[in-house]
């Protein structure tokens, strides 16, 4: 059977990780290759990196970091931040990246997830979506989620599922950095409404967390940060909790 | 040893390459006929969708080399489906080598499949050290149907082929490439066939 899948992120600034990470002995907490390859290890499906660099050096210092990256690592990994461009995606998975993740650049100009996906095929191409609730209606932000749109979430979904997307990102700017859950029932109805795996991402504070977006929010894989960053989920112990509630995984 | 990745076209590859660098071996991208008859081992990688996939092996003459090759040739994801008798993306005829189509998933599963699945029904040498029921790395939307070729099984929604073997010719839908520890088994097998 398909597993879950659970997926670290990695907020990139100029080919460094930048948030804080203090989960296992690293030399050096900042270099996103040793990081990966910890994470590796110890048990993560696939990996995620944020690149939020504000420059074109430090854009291109990513693009270096993505090689070493496929270097060394042995597992998937998604690179996002940024990407508006043929010609960027084309560099980054010419670097060795398994899939790249568009976010705003796809809500200003739709045809960029199709001419993405004719090109190099959906199964690279995720497209993230950052969604709030607006008078109880969830509407896509742009920008991490500091400008809102008249864009409904789900009609947005499947116009991107329609338009040759493999994978939704979908973050919940009401629940990040919560730590109170995951927005279940929008997953659940992304997943319904869907026939393209869907991420689960914002709100992770807990293994039931975990257990409950896949159980009722019917999500394929789930994303968080600092949980792991920090050592307080442990992902090997979150495996084996899922497990332990008959969801799948690889341990 | 020469390795040689048949390089048709875009797509990634440098995985495949920088998985067989942490194995100790430097594998050589190529599509000149004459370097890819001299190898020892050869990958056939996957690029994008079969149809623009075949016509670019027609450009090179590929697709009348590869299926009289000698010498140990793993196909990867598309690779292994391009060397399958056809498949339904594209309605695209394939080199034939494995005797069996490649068929979409139905809309009763999420497409493409994407993540891990475990491979079972082991029966290669390419699996040997393999645990039966390991987690394998797989993103696709098109399935190959059993056949007598079938070396590996796996289940979803339908339970199909993950690898299929016919003489030299090994074919993986899984990335070994991206599987991890037993992933790079395998290409280690790969590489002692």
């Amino acid at each position: 059977m398909l597993t879950k899948r659970i997926i670290p992120c990695l907020d990139i600034k100029n080919g460094r990780t930048v948030k804080g990470v203090n989960f296992i002995d690293l030399r050096d907490a900042g270099d996103p290759v040793e990081l990966a390859k910890q994470y590796a290890d110890i048990g993560a499906d696939e990996l995620v990196f944020l690149d939020i660099s504000a420059t074109l050096e430090g854009r291109a210092t990513t693009l270096d970091m993505v090689l070493h990256v496929a270097e060394q690592v042995n597992i998937p990994f998604t690179v996002g931040g940024g990407i508006s461009s043929i010609e960027h995606v084309n560099d980054l998975l010419k670097c060795g990246a398994d899939k790249v993740s568009i976010n705003s650049s796809a809500v200003k100009r739709p045809e960029l997830v199709n001419e993405l996906s004719n090109k190099f095929g959906s199964q690279c191409i995720v497209v993230a979506i950052d969604a709030k609730q607006i008078d109880g209606n969830w509407k896509v932000h742009l920008a991490g989620g500091s400008i809102p749109t008249d864009i409904d979430l789900f009609e947005w979904a499947k116009e991107v599922e329609q338009r040759g997307a493999g994978e939704i990102l979908f973050t919940s700017m009401d629940h990040d950095g919560t730590k109170n859950g995951f927005a279940n029932e929008a997953l659940a109805k992304l997943s319904s409404e869907l026939n393209i795996p869907i991420i689960a991402s914002g709100g992770a504070g807990n293994i039931q967390h975990f257990i409950d977006t896949f159980k009722e929010g019917k999500a394929d894989a789930a994303l968080a940060a600092s949980v792991f960053h920090f050592g307080e989920i442990p992902i090997p112990k979150l495996k084996k909790a899922l497990k332990n509630n008959n969801i799948e995984v690889r341990l | 040893m020469k390795l040689i990745i048949i390089n048709y076209g875009a797509g990634n590859i440098k995985s495949i390459q920088f998985a067989f660098k942490r194995l100790g071996v430097d594998a050589i991208l190529s599509n000149n006929s004459e370097e890819i008859i001299a190898a020892d081992k050869i990958i056939f990688p996957g690029v994008g969708e079969a149809s623009t996939a075949m016509d670019m092996l027609k450009e090179s003459g590929l697709d009348i080399l590869i299926p009289t090759l000698k010498q140990p040739v793993l196909g990867i994801c598309l690779g292994m489906q391009l060397l399958c008798k056809s498949t339904e993306e594209g309605n695209t005829k394939g080199l034939g080598v494995f005797d069996t189509d490649v068929k979409r998933f139905s809309n009763n599963v999420k497409v493409p499949q994407m993540g891990w699945n475990v491979i079972k029904d082991l029966k290669s040498d390419l699996f040997s050290g393999i645990k039966e029921g390991a987690y394998m790395y797989l993103v696709h939307s098109y399935y190959a149907e059993h056949c007598t070729q079938t070396i590996a099984k796996t289940d979803y929604g339908i339970n199909y082929a993950s690898a299929l073997q016919h003489d030299n010719f090994y074919g993986v839908q899984f990335h070994p490439e991206k599987s991890s520890i037993a992933g790079e088994k395998i290409l280690n097998n790969f590489l002692k066939l």
